[in-house]
């Protein structure tokens, strides 16, 4: 506790180099926290269309119910399909709906007459979606067939980018504040050469000087890893609506106060982690 | 107790601070350190606080053995030994108190342990009403009475003072004397080096002179004088 007072005090004597190793561990648990939400994000999103029919058949307007009901028993004689539904022109209203809920002038535009009837279908195995689809485009009842696989395919490939570019990004800024909180805590050092002398002079032990300096790195961890922490929160509460109007109807949105939790949790053990390294670098450096 | 024997020390420049010093002092006695400036006074006392380490030779304190005494035993052999330093080394920054309080603090004391134990020590010396102030506000008389304090409140057995009356008029000069015979009847060892005569004339002690680094003078007490011919006998081949 005593040590923590010393560090306390110490990093109130020094606020603007304290102010620059906080802004600096700020910036890196800001792009921590959001590159967590945007994988966690594009993870949802992929997992959502995996769950979803993967391919799916839009009708032109004018079929009857059995030429659908014909490409439906076409499809299931090939013992491929897992899962077959039909979409009437009535239940597309309704999913229609409850998408645009928010949106009343939109719903007011649109009637079941204009919305297309569709089948949707699941494999077993993904690799008999395209002989599926085949049979779907054939089909001269069919206006349009939508494939999941591709844009599941592609998602995955962006966050796989995304993860990438986001570790490489926290990678280079965890170092940039390893090293300015080595700096800072090393001027902190010479700063009170003298006193350190003379305590150890009269008996001080070499933890008792190095704790408060250690303790300071740790502190400034917590604190930058907590700024940064509310200020993606405040980011992804600020672009919300923007977010939910752009994956309409994919439910990633709102994000579980746990789970933002967890992901402060585990920000203060990398901060933990990032202040015991750089401030103990800088005592063995320094107090030897 | 303390022991040196045949110490020497050659700084990293060549200069010799020590060369083959023995002396041997006993409990409770009272030690004049005394000499021309660059005698090695204070290489010795550095020494007896491994703050340096000898060249050559040994230095037994309480049975440790000074230059084999692991790095990590030397804040165990500083809270022994009290020290004022010419130059005091008070923290200019912590209040009296609190200056007087770190040795606690190192030694683990609990908080209000360590205030009892302050205050009475600065009760001592006769500082308490200038407990809450820096040693910024304090006259040079007060600040050695400070260091004293600082160095006396973990109970040290031995009280190392290195030019206490340095920049001290005549009164205050034997003021701090005083103050340090005191301690020395507590039972405490006193090594006080001073190239002060006033007081070498006026206080009947033993004085050790050092010069260019060698002994060249040690008034000390028969059977020490003894004691270290008995050792050195035994060493010399027959």
């Amino acid at each position: 506790m005593k040590f923590l007072k010393t560090a306390w005090t110490n990093i109130r004597r020094s606020p603007y180099q304290a102010l620059a190793a906080i802004v600096i561990i700020t910036q890196t648990f800001f792009v921590v926290s959001l590159f967590t939400l945007v994988i966690a994000g594009s993870s949802k999103i992929i997992s959502y269309f995996e769950q979803s029919p993967q391919v799916t058949a839009f009708f032109k307007n004018d079929t009857k119910q059995e030429d659908i009901n014909g490409l439906k028993s076409q499809i299931q004689q090939t013992g491929k399909a897992a899962k077959i539904h039909i979409v009437s022109q009535e239940e597309a209203f309704q999913r229609f709906k409850q998408f645009n809920k928010d949106q009343p002038d939109m719903l007011e535009l649109v009637s079941p007459d204009i919305l297309p009837s569709s089948i949707e279908v699941s494999t077993q195995k993904i690799d008999d979606l395209s002989s599926i689809a085949t049979i779907m485009q054939n089909d001269p009842h069919v206006q349009q067939v939508v494939f999941y696989r591709d844009l599941v395919a592609k998602l995955e490939s962006w966050t796989n980018f995304l993860r990438k570019f986001g570790v490489a990004l926290i990678l280079v800024l965890a170092l940039d504040s390893i090293f300015i909180m080595l700096i800072i805590i090393s001027i902190k050092i010479s700063q009170k050469r003298e006193d350190i002398e003379i305590m150890r002079l009269i008996g001080a032990s070499k933890w008792y000087i190095r704790w408060p300096f250690v303790l300071e790195g740790i502190i400034y961890g917590f604190i930058g890893a907590f700024f940064g922490w509310i200020l993606s929160i405040g980011v992804l509460l600020y672009s919300s609506p923007i977010i939910s109007q752009i994956l309409q109807g994919i439910p990633i949105l709102p994000v579980s106060p746990l789970f933002l939790l967890e992901i402060l949790v585990l920000e203060f053990v990398f901060a933990l982690i990032l202040g015991l390294i750089s401030s103990y670098l800088a005592v063995l450096r320094y107090l030897k | 107790m303390i022991v040196l024997d045949k110490v020497s020390k050659v700084f990293g420049t060549g200069d010799a601070g020590l060369s083959d010093v023995s002396l041997f002092i006993d409990k409770g006695e009272f030690v004049f350190l005394v000499g021309p400036s660059g005698a090695g006074k204070t290489t010795l006392l550095r020494l007896l606080i491994r703050d340096t380490l000898p060249t050559h030779g040994t230095i037994i304190i309480a049975n440790w053995d000074i230059a084999k005494l692991p790095i990590s035993k030397i804040p165990h052999l500083r809270k022994k030994i009290g020290v004022v330093f010419q130059d005091l080394k008070l923290l200019p920054n912590r209040t009296i108190m609190e200056n007087v309080l770190l040795p606690l603090d190192f030694a683990g004391f609990s908080a209000k342990e360590a205030s009892t134990k302050a205050s009475e020590v600065l009760s001592q010396v006769n500082l308490s009403q200038h407990k809450d102030k820096f040693p910024i506000q304090l006259s040079g008389g007060e600040l050695q009475r400070v260091a004293i304090a600082r160095a006396l409140v973990l109970s040290p057995q031995i009280l190392l003072a290195d030019e206490p009356t340095g920049n001290l008029d005549s009164d205050t000069s034997f003021e701090i004397v005083e103050l340090l015979l005191d301690i020395n009847k507590a039972g405490t060892i006193v090594i006080m080096a001073t190239h002060n005569n006033e007081i070498l004339n006026k206080v009947k002690k033993r004085i050790v002179k050092l010069e260019k680094g060698k002994v060249v003078r040690d008034d000390k007490p028969k059977e020490h004088k003894t004691q270290i011919s008995a050792k050195e006998e035994k060493k010399e081949p027959a």
